[in-house]
């Protein structure tokens, strides 16, 4: 009998949707990524590329395009004609505008970063003037007979190239005019197909124009003849995406058979200043389309249509071995879109649109360590809760006690409360949702189920009294004055009485829940928490960062505990530190206080306060104890950090019970089996 | 005539081809390649073999043109000397010498005076490529003894190291490494691939390097196929490459044209990729070579590219991927079942060539005559797959006929066996297939042997098998209603006891068989097919069998495996003598009573000739080999040599060859090395390689002989008469002197036309035209050259006589007539 029963749950079947653009920003290093289903995510690539912002989907705003414009300020466009400005700081949407051109299908902005660019379905291209809150139409360029599919810049902000179907123009800013029109050959390996379109342009400063298009060429333009210069044919397939590095020494492409290839402007000899493009290295990290791809100063970043961002540093410019080294693959969202009701042993699912409510099975049987016990009860599907409108949830949760759901999307709340006869279930909607309550970014109920907390997007968290199917507004904890960042992760402890409250990168509040006021801030770090939780008895706030530090305070106490010093001042064990993903849920041992549970998506970890640190000379990990050595060796090597890596990915877990763990398991071959297929590629040998 | 020198074993061509990279000449009109001792130096447009550069003494291991005069080649060898060759003319200009084993030889433009090899010092595998610098000296033998260090740690092969943009830089691959020193920064930057600890990357190791002749990129190949493209490389932090992969075996060699727009691989897919551009997917390609390519080369014109496969060939292809010559040497990519024989038409030697198929390879001429396909299937090339074998083959009835057998055994119980019977077609002047038997017997054919007797009206041929059962085989009328198709049927079938036959034997007059059966000799009637007789020696299983020849034909020989050589009286039925000898090779002398048998040894291979009537042997020749001798075999010769030494008799009317186990082919000769390594002047001289054109007939030896008969015929009469070239002082000097010394045509003109005049108390000098226009008559008419001749300068002489009448006599007649003007003249002349 080993030390837990675990659920292995593998029944969520949770789809990502294929990112669609990405978007590098260089002054801030963050990434924007938006999927096909309209939800932007915003990257910090400083912080370990954690996912720390979001902007929920929406059903009719299929993104197309997406840019950084003016520093900090992002902009999207997409097929419903609309260009979007995201707030960056309350987490929705600024303001929507119509270009009147039919779907945008592309988007750039200037290089002074004052002015953006669509090209439109109609074959149109509009100037915008950005103006400090809004943007403004200025002026068309000479129209196009087809839709323009890609537009770029000259850094000097004097001509732009548009990709168009069949040809590419370059245009005069100042007047607005077609100076040249460059005919791309319509020729695939000798068969001539029907188009050639033009996925991607790029304009260097020399006033090279270098094309991808549909029949997989990389082709270099030279924008001041109109002539092609170099065809390189890479692929048999799409070349759908291209992105150059701001030096303009290498650029990336990606292509309809998942392949990534890199080329880098290289010297023709030593002793010659010529130089040439050439074609690097291909990567192979995708299975399906590469639709985007962007270049960072340090790695190449690439998302298609198999869902994940994928972040290939290039060696060359990694100073030393570190973090920023590896190669690293994002598929799941840094978020939690499972909630757990402990005592009735229920899991809540999130999807964009639905949200599933399921009860664990049940098993009578026992077995050894390691044992696959048969179950004698299956897990049963209890609801499917479809949300009213094109919106997509942004956070969902259920209460311990099982009988309430609360979920939000961008616009409306919902809190529903769950009556069960038996095997029957009743949902009974919550109604007359007061006004301040329109959308949340977290949720959370109380140990007890009687308090609802809302963390809402103007940075206040709402506390809210849960009666008999009715609810009491009791506070509004305010932020504090000057900010108006929004909360993001909650924390309550068990009695009650503590609610920590943590936004994108200030620090952590802890509010006292009794007497309705801030207790205290924990003092802010460099990089943002990815998951927080109070401990049961003693208060201690544990705090994850995402660059892997954990931290404990207390509450009562106002200052860091004994071990979070100790462990701050020896430092974490350097494999530790250089795992892939935040850690997304911390929990506790209701009857080990020592022990604090933590789990990311490819590990699940016990901290065991009460055995010595591990240093840099120790196994970090070290999954099955030697069975024939004696418990003195084993207690040698023994540290606090117990790590299992059997669960991945792993989606969420949590304690049910002192001896019952609840694994969420979404195995990534499930994933890709629920994707269109492939684009079939023959492979030798087969 | 010959002068008897003691015997020497020596290798008779059939050596590699392929050892290296095969070298052009800078107009692309010949390619070199080194052949075991020799460098061999072929024409690209005729195939031919224009020289053999000899001088080395031990395997020449590369060779590179003289990058300050393009018509000179270095060569280096093992036995530590560089030698500077004239290859147009064959002569041997210079040796360094060394001292250490060279691996490979590398020339630079820039570099003025020396030249670059690998040696390898201290330990065995541990290779280092160094600078020598060649001192200037008029000797013919300097000593070179400069060594400059370069590179430590490198590979064997000269693939593994190339030189780039002129010389900057060399760069050099082993195992999971490339390292590229530059010569001006003298820097060495390393460069590793992630080795074997990874499983996925275990095949990346390095197998060829070339560099690119404009820019700075390198090429490698590797293991896994792949080809890396390496740019950027003066840098270490900033390197990077590209991958091109179309090979799924690994590539052997890689070579850029000479503009370096295209990349030329190729490997075990026998087909020659070019990579345009660096591109993948621009990419042509040259199928279907027939096997491994292991080396390529580009001619520095840029219009030719060279293949040297592993059968031991090379393709010269053209710029645009045509294959337009095959130079073919003798196949010895796999194992010889068949053993020697010789073709009796073609006096060609026979043995396994390509899979599937039997080789004629010419001896004289050391290049392969043609290939015929046994098997007739495709090969596929796979590991681990078994193939179809050909093990045994046999001619028959002075070449009419060839039998053949193929096997191929998948598991213990499954045999495929084939018995083939082909027939010389004289239309097509090749072989073609006649019968074809499946499961001639039940189990391995250990032997087969045709009845080569001269009174035998039916070909018979036998076959023996582990079955324990012999079968004769006889040509017979098939079931043709014209009687005209004629294929082979099993005649009779016999056994001794249930032992397994092993060998088979036709008395030369082909009246008796001896078939052997383990331990056993029996001897059948072969009229009758009636067991005559047995022999036991009870001396272990029978290896060979061979009844003697000629004189002692009455003799029969049998080889056992404990190592017993016995010899039968066929008449008085018992053993004549025995011997102890651990035979591994027995063969008759096809034109003499002699037997060349080979024993093995620990010490090596010993060679003794004797005849059947005596048990002491006319020869023995000690240690003609270290490693076993496979097979031997008697090429009788064209023209009988005139040994008188009782020692060498033996060798007057055949040669014996004989096949090692790393297949070396090898012979005996007696000719001193010396007299051997003389560089062939004499083909310098004109009357050698002139074709027979007026020319020739004017200077040619041809003349001499001419004179003889023309002076014992007719002396007195007066003959037009050219003076021998080799008399006329003149014209040998205009010939013999190199073209360079020569002062101008103008010049030599008159001296050469007075030269070919004929002197005043002969002959007139009118005749001279009448003569020459009468040897281009000849010419057309070819047969009966000399009596032709002769006739008709005898018409010409009296051509005011019969100009009227010839036209009107018909071609009879006219014969007639000349016939009796011939004999009526000589009869004059007599008078």
């Amino acid at each position: 009998m080993g030390e837990f029963k675990v659920h292995r749950v593998r029944f969520f079947n949770y789809v990502p949707s294929g990112i669609r653009c990405v978007a590098y920003n260089n002054q801030s290093n963050r990434l924007a990524v938006s999927r096909t289903d309209g939800t932007v995510e915003i990257y910090n690539l400083s912080a370990n590329y954690f996912q720390e912002k979001f902007f929920p989907g929406h059903e009719s705003r299929a993104t197309e395009a997406l840019c950084w414009a003016n520093g900090q300020r992002l902009f999207s466009a997409g097929l419903n004609g609309e260009i979007i400005e995201y707030d960056l700081q309350a987490l929705n949407i600024k303001y929507a505008m119509d270009a009147f051109g039919g779907p945008i299908w592309s988007m750039a902005a200037s290089p002074s970063g004052s002015q953006l660019l669509v090209g439109c379905e109609d074959g149109s291209v509009k100037l915008f003037q950005i103006t400090p809150d809004k943007i403004q139409f200025e002026r068309n360029f000479d129209r196009q007979k087809s839709r323009i599919l890609s537009l770029s810049w000259h850094p000097a902000g004097t001509h732009i190239a548009a990709g168009s179907i069949d040809y590419i123009s370059v245009f005069d800013v100042k007047s607005g005019s077609t100076i040249h029109k460059m005919l791309v050959d319509r020729q695939y390996m000798g068969v001539s197909k029907r188009k050639c379109i033009i996925w991607g342009v790029a304009f260097l400063s020399d006033g090279t124009v270098i094309s991808v298009d549909s029949a997989g060429k990389v082709q270099f333009w030279d924008s001041a003849t109109g002539t092609l210069v170099k065809n390189h044919l890479i692929a048999n397939t799409d070349v759908q995406s291209i992105a150059i590095s701001d030096q303009e020494d290498s650029f990336v492409v990606g292509t309809a058979e998942g392949t990534v290839f890199h080329f880098q402007l290289v010297s023709v000899t030593s002793n010659s200043s010529e130089k040439q493009w050439v074609r690097t290295k291909p990567f192979q990290h995708h299975t399906h389309d590469v639709r985007a791809v962007a270049h960072s100063p340090i790695a190449l970043i690439s998302g298609g249509t198999d869902t994940h961002l994928v972040i290939r540093p290039l060696m060359e410019k990694v100073e030393v071995k570190n973090y920023d080294a590896a190669l690293r693959k994002i598929t799941f969202p840094h978020r939690r879109l499972v909630s757990c009701a402990k005592k009735k042993q229920l899991l809540l699912f999130q999807f964009a649109h639905h949200l599933e409510l399921w009860r664990l099975g049940s098993t009578v049987a026992t077995g050894k360590n390691g044992d696959t016990l048969p179950l004698s009860k299956n897990a049963d599907h209890l609801l499917h809760l479809k949300t009213k409108g094109p919106e997509n949830i942004i956070c969902s949760c259920i209460s311990p006690c099982g009988s309430w759901i609360a979920y939000s999307t961008a616009s409306r709340f919902f809190l529903y409360r769950l009556n069960y006869e038996h095997d029957n279930i009743n949902l009974q909607r919550v109604s007359k949702m007061p006004a301040f309550l329109r959308s949340a970014l977290q949720i959370l109920f109380s140990e007890d189920s009687t308090k609802l907390f809302v963390a809402s997007n103007q940075g206040s968290v709402h506390v809210i009294r849960l009666l008999e199917g009715s609810f009491k507004h009791l506070h509004t904890f305010q932020p504090q004055s000057g900010t108006v960042e929004s909360m993001c992760l909650l924390a309550v402890s068990p009695d009650g009485n503590w609610l920590a409250a943590s936004g994108t990168s200030a620090g952590v509040h802890v509010y006292n829940v009794k007497q309705l006021k801030l207790h205290c801030t924990v003092p802010a770090y460099n990089f943002p928490v990815t998951a927080l939780a109070i401990a049961p008895n003693t208060n201690n706030l544990v705090i994850a960062h995402s660059d892997q530090q954990v931290f404990e305070y207390s509450i009562p106490d106002k200052q860091y505990t004994q071990w979070s010093r100790t462990i701050q001042k020896q430092g974490f064990h350097h494999l530790w530190l250089q795992r892939d993903t935040p850690i997304t849920h911390i929990s506790f041992h209701p009857k080990r206080p020592m022990h604090i549970l933590l789990h990311d998506a490819y590990m699940f970890c016990i901290i065991d306060k009460s055995l010595p640190l591990p240093n840099d000379k120790t196994l970090l990990y070290n999954p099955l104890p030697p069975t024939n050595e004696s418990d003195i060796i084993r207690r040698r090597t023994a540290h606090a950090f117990k790590i299992s890596k059997k669960y991945k990915p792993l989606l969420f877990m949590d304690l049910l019970d002192e001896r019952t763990l609840v694994a969420v398991e979404r195995p990534l071959d499930d994933i890709i089996a629920q994707l269109p297929p492939p684009i079939k590629k023959k492979k030798f040998g087969t | 005539m010959v002068e008897e020198e003691s015997l020497r074993v020596v290798r008779c061509g059939g050596s590699e081809l392929n050892f290296r990279r095969a070298v052009f000449s800078a107009d692309s009109k010949y390619v070199f390649c080194v052949s075991g001792d020799f460098i061999k130096v072929y024409s690209t447009a005729t195939e031919e073999c224009v020289h053999i550069l000899q001088g080395h003494r031990n395997m020449v291991t590369g060779i590179q043109l003289n990058p300050k005069n393009h018509l000179q080649l270095y060569s280096c060898s093992f036995d530590g000397m560089i030698k500077l060759w004239d290859y147009t003319d064959g002569i041997l200009i210079k040796t360094f010498i060394v001292g250490c084993k060279l691996h490979a030889l590398f020339t630079l433009d820039c570099a003025e005076d020396s030249v670059f090899v690998t040696i390898n010092k201290e330990k065995p595998d541990v290779f280092q490529l160094v600078s020598v610098k060649l001192p200037k000296s008029s000797s013919q033998e300097v000593e070179a003894k400069e060594l400059s260090f370069v590179l430590d740690y490198i590979n064997q092969s000269p693939k593994c190291i190339a030189f780039g943009n002129e010389g900057e830089y060399v760069a050099a691959v082993r195992d999971f490494y490339l390292s590229v020193y530059f010569f001006k920064k003298k820097t060495t930057s390393r460069f590793t691939l992630s080795s074997s600890r990874n499983k996925k990357h275990a095949k990346n190791n390095f197998t060829c390097v070339a560099c690119h002749p404009k820019e700075d990129c390198i090429a490698t190949g590797h293991r896994d196929g792949k080809i890396r493209l390496w740019r950027n490389f003066d840098d270490e932090k900033k390197y990077t490459y590209t991958c091109l992969h179309w090979h799924h075996d690994l590539v052997m060699d890689l070579a850029f044209s000479v503009t370096g727009s295209s990349l030329l691989s190729g490997g075990r897919e026998s087909v020659l990729v070019e990579w345009r551009e660096a591109a993948e997917k621009n990419k042509e390609f040259l199928p279907r070579l027939g096997a491994t390519i292991e080396h390529i080369s580009v001619s520095p014109a840029g219009d030719l590219f060279c293949t040297s496969h592993s059968d031991n060939k090379m393709i010269i292809i053209h710029r645009n991927l045509e294959a337009s010559a095959v130079i073919q040497g003798l196949v010895k990519d796999r194992n010889i079942f068949t053993g020697l024989m010789i073709d009796p038409r073609t006096k060609a030697l026979v043995l396994n060539g390509k899979p599937g198929h039997l080789q004629f390879y010419s001896l004289q001429s050391d290049k392969q005559l043609y290939n015929l396909d046994i098997i007739q299937q495709e090969y596929i090339n796979d590991y681990g797959l078994i193939q179809i074998e050909l093990t045994k083959a046999a001619f028959g009835c002075y070449g009419n006929w060839l039998a053949t057998v193929e096997q191929r055994q998948e598991k213990e119980t499954e045999l495929e066996l084939q018995m083939k019977l082909w027939t010389y077609n004289k239309k097509t002047q090749g072989f073609v297939l006649n019968t074809k038997v499946n499961m001639p017997h039940e189990d391995h054919i250990t032997a087969l042997c045709f009845c080569n007797a001269e009174k035998s009206e039916n070909p018979t041929l036998v076959t023996t098998s582990k079955d324990g059962h012999f079968k004769v085989w006889i040509l017979t009328d098939d079931s043709d209603i014209y009687k005209k198709a004629v294929g082979w049927t099993c005649d009779f079938v016999g056994s001794y006891h249930k032992y397994q036959a092993t060998n088979c034997c036709f008395s030369e007059d082909g009246s008796l068989l001896a078939v052997s059966f383990e331990e056993i000799v029996t001897i059948w009637d072969s009229d009758t097919w009636e067991l005559k007789c047995t022999f036991c020696q009870r001396a272990g299983k029978i290896r060979h069998l061979c009844f003697g020849r000629l004189t002692c034909s009455k003799y029969l020989l049998g080889a056992t495996e404990n190592g017993i050589l016995c010899c039968w009286n066929l008449l008085s039925c018992a053993l004549e003598w025995s011997a102890k000898l651990n035979v591994r090779v027995m063969e008759p002398d096809p034109n003499s009573e002699n037997i060349a048998a080979i024993s093995q040894s620990s010490m090596g291979s010993d060679l003794f000739v004797f005849r059947p009537s005596e048990p002491r042997p006319l020869y023995i020749q000690k240690n003609i080999s270290r490693e076993e001798v496979q097979w031997g075999v008697f090429v009788p010769r064209d023209v009988p040599e005139s040994f008188t030494s009782e020692a060498y008799q033996w060798l007057n009317r055949s040669q014996f060859y004989f096949l090692t186990k790393s297949q070396s082919l090898l012979t005996f000769s007696t000719q001193s090395p010396e007299e051997k390594l003389t560089p062939t002047s004499k083909q310098l001289l004109a009357e050698e390689t002139l074709p027979t054109t007026p020319f020739y007939f004017i200077l040619g030896k041809h003349r001499q002989e001419q004179q003889d008969d023309k002076l014992n015929e007719a002396l007195e009469n007066e003959l037009v008469q050219l003076p021998l070239t080799e008399n006329i002082p003149a014209i040998s000097e205009l010939l013999h002197t190199p073209a360079h010394v020569l002062p101008s045509a103008s010049f030599l003109c008159s001296m050469f036309v007075n030269s070919l005049l004929l002197s005043k108390e002969t002959k007139s000098a009118e005749e001279i035209p009448d003569d020459v226009s009468m040897e281009e008559e000849k010419e057309s008419v070819d047969s009966d050259e000399e009596n032709n001749f002769t006739e008709e300068v005898q018409d010409t002489n009296n051509t005011d006589l019969g100009k009227d009448i010839i036209h009107q006599l018909s071609k009879s007649e006219e014969k007639e007539l000349r016939k009796f003007r011939k004999v009526d003249y000589s009869w004059i002349t007599a008078l």
